[in-house]
């Protein structure tokens, strides 16, 4: 029998008043590790879509919308603009790396992103089956499209009008699976992509009538739009006056992405500080829940210790024993506190999932979690501090005097 | 052995007590006797090197406690004096086993478990070990509180009024049983009491009166 066993016992002597006290504890933690992990994770979801676009050009209109529909797949676009113009980018002295992106069409939810061989690429794709499309009308799936779809390689697909379910079906227009994307962990896990004259294809056909004649159609490759471009500079100087040139001198709308989601974090800030004020308050609710249990604990058990003090042990072991008390609380609320936070981060993650939204995960170390067994300590050493004092200076002639 | 001489503790409030002296041979029997208030309970929380005394030397065990310092008071309570108080103070969170282990996290030591069940079994409580305090008779429990203090091989026990709710023949037992534990392990007991049947149970005991004549007021 050491300390910790003996006040591991005394800790479930009282079980009721144990399991409460455990449970505030580890609720208050829970929701300081569930802010730290969750933001930590949104962060990371951010960062990762993000890696090297310095820049989304799109329809005028909302800036934040425009990097939420183009980077995140989030939002849906403000707007087409003409490929001339983009080409027209392309070439300017400024730009390293230009995808064009376009939008318009679903796979039962899933966005049908034509764009370029460039795109997959940006974000290091890989493989899990077969290669990428070779022609219009072949199409790669993400991972996660393919796990939900249950489509396989080289099997056929139709895409429905719209970013949203329920859309008109192109049922004259079938995209037929090349490859499947190994899981990256980026946006690219929900999005069906494809090569950009797919897209022009599908909406020509439905556009087109058989008695179209040449004329016509070039008419209409002429007026050929994209929803957006992803643009990587060439030096980061370009950050300073691309921008401006870009929203000063023509049809099109820059916007930076770091400028807006750092708006858009700055937003949610305030509710994760309201939640861990929250947190904040559950953790003192619970300190003073394990005071008052400590505290009566010293007061029921007045005589047990002063018993220990006469079999010999020093007020300072008699001291102890009430700390490691507080100490086991601190350890198992920590546990009970840092696996709720995870389960439900990775809950969230689920549900962002179904949602066809950010990829998050709830089982990942944040480095800002050592800070929760360290405030789980600081509560049960605090709420232990004046109960453990008041054993240490406890009068050992009153239990020689207790009749 | 126990000697006191000339030993007098005061109060924090002024109150002095002075005690008669005495001189009790290792294994011996000594009686604290007098009325509740009388300074029988100071008495023992000096030879356990609880307090200290103001004046005069107190040796138990061949040892003058007041020398010692605090820490070192500890150790030698631990492996000297076993406690046998009035109100037995078994700890309910624990076993019967465990409650006697107590007296080893105590004293720092390593539980012996093999001791535990032999000193258990030495007082007839062997079958007891696995149970609660809260379902053992009066008389277990004295038995189970005298096994924790006799576990250490103490020198000295001390027992603060052993009899005080036990009928006539209990009482009888109780003495008897705390007597040969103690002689058992060559111990010197000292029973504090106001029970004026002790002194007709342990007729060979030296007596300590505590009365008017040992409590010196002194404002």
């Amino acid at each position: 029998m050491n300390v910790f066993t003996l006040s591991w016992r005394y800790l479930w002597s009282r079980p009721m008043a144990t399991v409460l006290n455990l449970l505030l504890l580890a609720l208050g933690l829970a929701s300081m590790a569930f802010v730290l992990i969750a933001r930590d994770q949104v962060d990371r979801a951010f960062e990762r879509d993000l890696a090297g676009i310095d820049l989304v050009v799109g329809a005028k209109g909302s800036p934040m919308q425009l990097i939420l529909a183009g980077v995140f797949h989030l939002d849906v676009p403000p707007g087409n603009i003409a490929l001339a113009d983009v080409q027209q980018l392309q070439q300017h002295p400024q730009v390293a790396q230009l995808i064009p992106l376009s939008l318009g069409d679903n796979l039962e939810g899933f966005r049908i992103v034509g764009t370029t061989e460039a795109y997959p690429a940006h974000y290091g794709a890989r493989f899990a089956q077969g290669a990428l499309w070779q022609a219009p009308m072949q199409a790669v799936l993400g991972t996660q499209v393919a796990a939900r779809t249950g489509l396989r390689l080289g099997q056929a697909f139709v895409g429905a009008h719209g970013l949203g379910t329920g859309g008109a079906v192109h049922a004259e227009a079938a995209y037929t699976i090349t490859g499947v994307l190994e899981p990256c962990g980026c946006v690219l896990d929900r999005l069906v992509l494809t090569a950009t004259e797919s897209v022009w294809k599908v909406h020509d056909d439905m556009h087109a009538t058989e008695d179209m004649d040449e004329e016509d159609r070039a008419a209409l490759a002429a007026d050929r739009e994209v929803t957006l471009a992803l643009i990587t500079y060439r030096t980061p100087l370009a950050a300073v006056s691309f921008p401006r040139f870009i929203n000063d001198s023509t049809a099109m709308q820059a916007a930076a992405p770091a400028v807006e989601i750092t708006r858009l974090l700055s937003m949610v800030g305030v509710g994760t500080r309201v939640f861990q004020g929250l947190g904040a308050v559950l953790l003192a609710v619970a300190a003073l829940s394990v005071f008052i249990a400590l505290w009566s604990a010293v007061r029921e058990r007045r005589g047990d210790l002063a018993m220990l003090r006469m079999l010999g042990a020093s007020p300072l072991r008699v001291g102890t024993l009430l700390l490691c008390e507080a100490l086991w609380l601190a350890v198992l609320a920590c546990v009970l506190g840092l696996l709720a936070a995870h389960g439900l981060v990775a809950l969230l993650g689920d549900l962002l999932m179904a949602e066809q939204s950010l990829a998050i995960t709830g089982w990942q170390w944040v480095r800002t979690e050592v800070w929760v067994p360290v405030l789980a300590l600081g509560v049960a050493l605090l709420a232990a501090g004046l109960p453990a004092f008041s054993a240490y200076r406890l009068d050992v002639m009153q239990l020689l005097n207790s009749r | 052995m126990i000697q006191a001489q000339g030993v007098a503790f005061a109060y924090a409030g002024g109150q002095v007590l002075r005690f008669h002296d005495v001189a009790v041979e290792q294994g011996g029997t000594v009686l604290l006797r007098g009325p509740s208030g009388s300074g029988k309970s100071t008495w023992l929380a000096l030879a356990a090197g609880l307090l200290t005394p103001t004046a005069g030397v107190l040796q138990v065990a061949d040892q003058d406690v007041a020398m010692l310092s605090r820490s070192a008071r500890d150790d030698w309570r631990a492996r000297t004096v076993g406690f046998l108080p009035q109100k037995l103070h078994l700890s309910e969170a624990l076993t019967v086993a465990d409650n006697l282990a107590l007296a080893f996290f105590a004293a720092g030591l390593p539980v012996d478990n093999t001791a535990i069940a032999q000193g258990l079994a030495a007082l007839g409580v062997g079958d007891l070990a696995t149970r609660k305090p809260v379902h053992l008779s009066g008389g277990q429990a004295q038995r189970v509180a005298l096994a924790r203090a006799l576990l250490l091989r103490p020198r000295v026990v001390l027992a603060d009024e052993p009899t005080a709710s036990l009928d006539d023949d209990a009482c009888a037992t109780a003495l008897q049983r705390l007597q040969r534990s103690a002689q058992a392990c060559g111990a010197t007991l000292v029973v504090a009491t106001h029970d004026a049947r002790v002194l007709q149970a342990l007729p060979q005991a030296q007596v300590l009166a505590f009365d008017a004549t040992a409590r010196e007021v002194t404002v």
